[in-house]
C-alpha cells in the first residue's frame, strides 16, 4: 500500500520530467530587451490581425436613446496635442487622392450633398473610459463610392491640420457606422472636436477617429513608418472594438 | 498535506525500516504508482535501456547496498499541469501588472467628466512603463494566458485528471476543519487524498476567476463583436468592473499560495518540478 519507488528510478524520472518542462523557459525570452521588442511587437500584431478576422462587416455597433447621451459639455475634447490647430474653415478643403476615379478638393458642401446620418454611438478610449455620443456626418461608404475610390484597395490614409494620421482597413472603411462626420449633437463640429470635418468610428478605439481631416488617400500600401501616429508609438494599429 | 494517515500503523517507524523493503515483497497495488501503465510495477527492475554516463558511477554503489533502495513517491502532476501551472505563473504576473499600468490611465469606474479616481496604484507595481507598452504585454499574454487555460481544462477533463482537484459539493464539509487547522491552530484532519478540500476549493476558485478574466476581457476588447456577451454581463461597463474583480481573485489566492509552498517545504515545491512527490502525505487507493 505504501508508494514507493526505487530510488534511481525516482531521479532519473524526476529528472526526465523536470526537462519536459523546459519550453517553459522560452518565456525567458521577454527579459532579454531586443528580443522583447520584437516579441512584443509580435503579440501586437497577432492580436491585430485576429481582431481583424473578427470583425463582421455586418454587425452594427451598438446604437443609444438620445436619453442615453453623455452631455456634450462632459465629451472630452482628449486631443493629443492641441484643442485648435487654427483651420481655416473657409478655405477648408478635403484634398482625396490615390485610387479614386476622381481625385482633387471637395469642399464641405460637396460632403454634405451625400445622405446625411445621425447617430448615438459609443465612443470609447484606449485608456478605459467611454462616452455615449451623437454624431452626424455621411458614411464614408457613400462618399468614397462618390469619388470613385477602388473599394478593393485594403487602406485609407488620413491626413490632419496638426500633424496627426490616421489609417484605416477598408473593411471598417466600409462599415455602415463608419462616418465622415460633420456634426456633434446636432450642431456643427467645434474647433476642438475636430472642425470642420472628423472621423466618427464606433467600431474603433476612440484614438482612430482622426480628428481635422485634410486628406484621404486611397491606397494599396502604407509606409512602414508612417501608417497612424499611435500605432507607430507602438499601439494596436487595428484598434477594432 | 503533511503529516501522514493516523490509522497507518506504520507511519510511527523510522524512516529506514519503513524503506527497508526486500525484493520480493512487493506491496500490493503499488503498480497505480508508475507514470504510465506500460512501466509497469515500481519495484520492477530498471529499464533495458543503458545507464546514461552519470549512472556508471552509481551501479556498483547500488550493487552494495540492500537490494531495494527505495523511496516512498507517488507521481502527482502530469505534464500537462505542471507546464500550464508555469507558464500561469508567468502570464498571470504579466496580466495583473500591466493590467495595472492600464487601470492608472484611467483609475476609476466612473465618468470621464467629471473623473473620480479611486486608487493610486503605484507605479512600481506596474509593468509595460506607459500605456501603450502595457496594452503590449497584455494583449501578447492574455493568448499565453487563454491557451494555457484552454489546453488545461481540455487535458483535465478528458483525462479524468479533474477528480482530483475539482471542488465539489462534498468537499464542503472538510472546508472548515482545514480553515481551522491553518489559521486558528485546529488539529490537522486526516489527509484523503492529493488535495484537500481548502485547496480544492482555491483552486477550483482560481480556475473560475481565469475564466472571468478572459471572458470579461472579451467583452472589453471587442464589445461590437461580442455583444450579446456583454449583454450577459450586464452591459460593457460591468465588464470592466468583473475583470478588475476576477484580478482580485488571483491578488487574493497568490499570497496564501505562496504561503502555503513555503510552510510545506522542498519536496512539495519540487513535485510541481518534476511531477514526482516525495513522502506524500497521505496513503493511494489501493485499486
Amino acid at each position: 500500500m505504501e508508494p514507493k519507488i526505487d530510488r534511481r528510478q525516482f531521479k532519473q524520472r524526476s529528472r526526465r520530467e523536470l526537462l519536459k518542462l523546459s519550453p517553459v523557459l522560452l518565456a525567458g525570452g521577454f527579459a532579454i530587451p531586443p528580443l522583447r521588442k520584437w516579441l512584443l511587437g509580435r503579440g501586437i500584431a497577432f492580436s491585430d490581425w485576429a481582431s481583424g478576422e473578427l470583425f463582421q462587416r455586418g454587425r452594427p455597433a451598438a446604437t443609444f436613446a438620445d436619453s442615453e447621451l453623455t452631455p456634450l459639455e462632459r465629451f472630452p475634447y482628449n486631443t493629443y496635442d492641441d484643442d485648435d490647430p487654427g483651420v481655416d474653415l473657409d478655405a477648408w478643403t478635403l484634398t482625396v487622392s490615390g485610387l479614386v476615379e476622381k481625385p482633387g478638393e471637395y469642399t464641405l458642401d460637396q460632403i454634405r450633398a451625400l445622405p446625411k446620418i445621425t447617430q448615438n454611438t459609443r465612443h470609447v478610449c484606449v485608456e478605459g473610459w467611454d462616452v455615449i455620443g451623437s454624431f452626424g456626418g455621411v458614411r464614408i461608404s457613400d462618399f468614397l463610392a462618390s469619388a470613385g475610390a477602388d473599394a478593393t484597395a485594403p487602406f485609407l490614409f488620413f491626413e490632419c491640420a496638426d500633424d496627426y494620421y490616421e489609417s484605416l482597413d477598408m473593411a471598417t472603411a466600409l462599415h455602415p457606422n463608419s462616418l465622415l462626420c460633420y456634426e456633434m449633437y446636432g450642431k456643427p463640429l467645434d474647433r476642438g472636436h475636430g472642425a470642420p470635418l472628423r472621423l466618427s468610428l464606433p467600431t474603433k478605439l476612440g484614438y482612430k477617429s482622426a480628428k481635422y481631416l485634410t486628406a484621404l488617400e486611397v491606397t494599396n500600401v502604407l509606409r512602414p513608418n508612417h501608417r497612424a501616429y499611435w500605432a507607430d508609438l507602438g499601439y494596436s494599429w487595428f484598434a477594432g472594438l | 498535506m503533511r503529516g501522514g494517515a493516523v490509522d497507518d500503523p506504520k507511519d510511527g517507524l523510522p524512516k529506514d525500516e519503513l524503506e527497508d523493503n526486500p525484493e520480493g515483497k512487493k506491496p500490493a497495488g503499488d503498480s497505480i504508482l508508475a507514470p504510465t501503465p506500460s512501466a509497469g510495477g515500481v519495484e520492477t527492475p530498471l529499464p533495458a535501456e543503458p545507464p546514461g554516463p552519470d549512472h556508471a558511477v552509481e551501479v556498483p554503489a547500488v550493487l552494495t547496498e540492500k537490494p531495494s533502495d527505495s523511496v516512498r513517491a507517488a507521481f502527482e502532476h502530469p505534464w500537462v499541469v505542471r507546464f500550464c501551472h508555469w507558464l500561469n505563473a508567468v502570464s498571470v504576473f504579466v496580466l495583473v501588472t500591466s493590467g495595472l499600468r492600464i487601470f492608472r490611465a484611467f483609475p476609476s469606474f466612473g465618468p470621464k467628466l467629471p473623473q473620480k479616481n479611486l486608487v493610486d496604484v503605484p507605479k512600481a507595481l506596474t509593468l509595460g512603463g506607459w500605456l501603450g507598452g502595457a496594452l503590449q504585454w497584455h494583449f501578447t499574454f492574455m493568448w499565453v494566458f487563454a491557451g494555457t487555460g484552454v489546453l488545461y481544462l481540455a487535458y483535465e477533463f478528458l483525462s479524468g485528471h479533474y477528480k482530483t482537484v475539482l471542488f465539489t459539493p462534498k468537499d464542503i464539509r472538510g472546508v472548515w476543519p482545514m480553515v481551522r487547522h491553518y489559521f486558528f491552530f485546529g488539529p490537522q484532519p486526516p489527509a484523503t487524498g492529493q488535495y484537500n478540500p481548502l485547496q480544492k476549493l482555491a483552486y477550483t476558485s482560481t480556475v473560475l476567476f481565469g475564466i472571468a478574466s478572459v471572458l470579461t476581457g472579451v467583452v472589453m476588447y471587442k464589445p461590437v463583436q461580442f455583444w450579446w456577451l456583454a449583454w450577459i454581463m450586464g452591459g460593457f461597463h460591468l465588464a470592466r468592473v468583473w475583470h478588475f474583480a476576477a484580478m482580485c481573485g488571483f491578488l487574493a489566492f497568490i499570497p496564501g499560495h505562496l504561503i502555503m509552498v513555503v510552510l510545506h517545504g522542498w519536496n512539495n515545491f519540487a513535485s510541481m518540478l518534476t511531477g514526482w512527490k516525495r513522502d506524500p502525505g497521505y496513503r493511494l487507493p489501493t485499486s
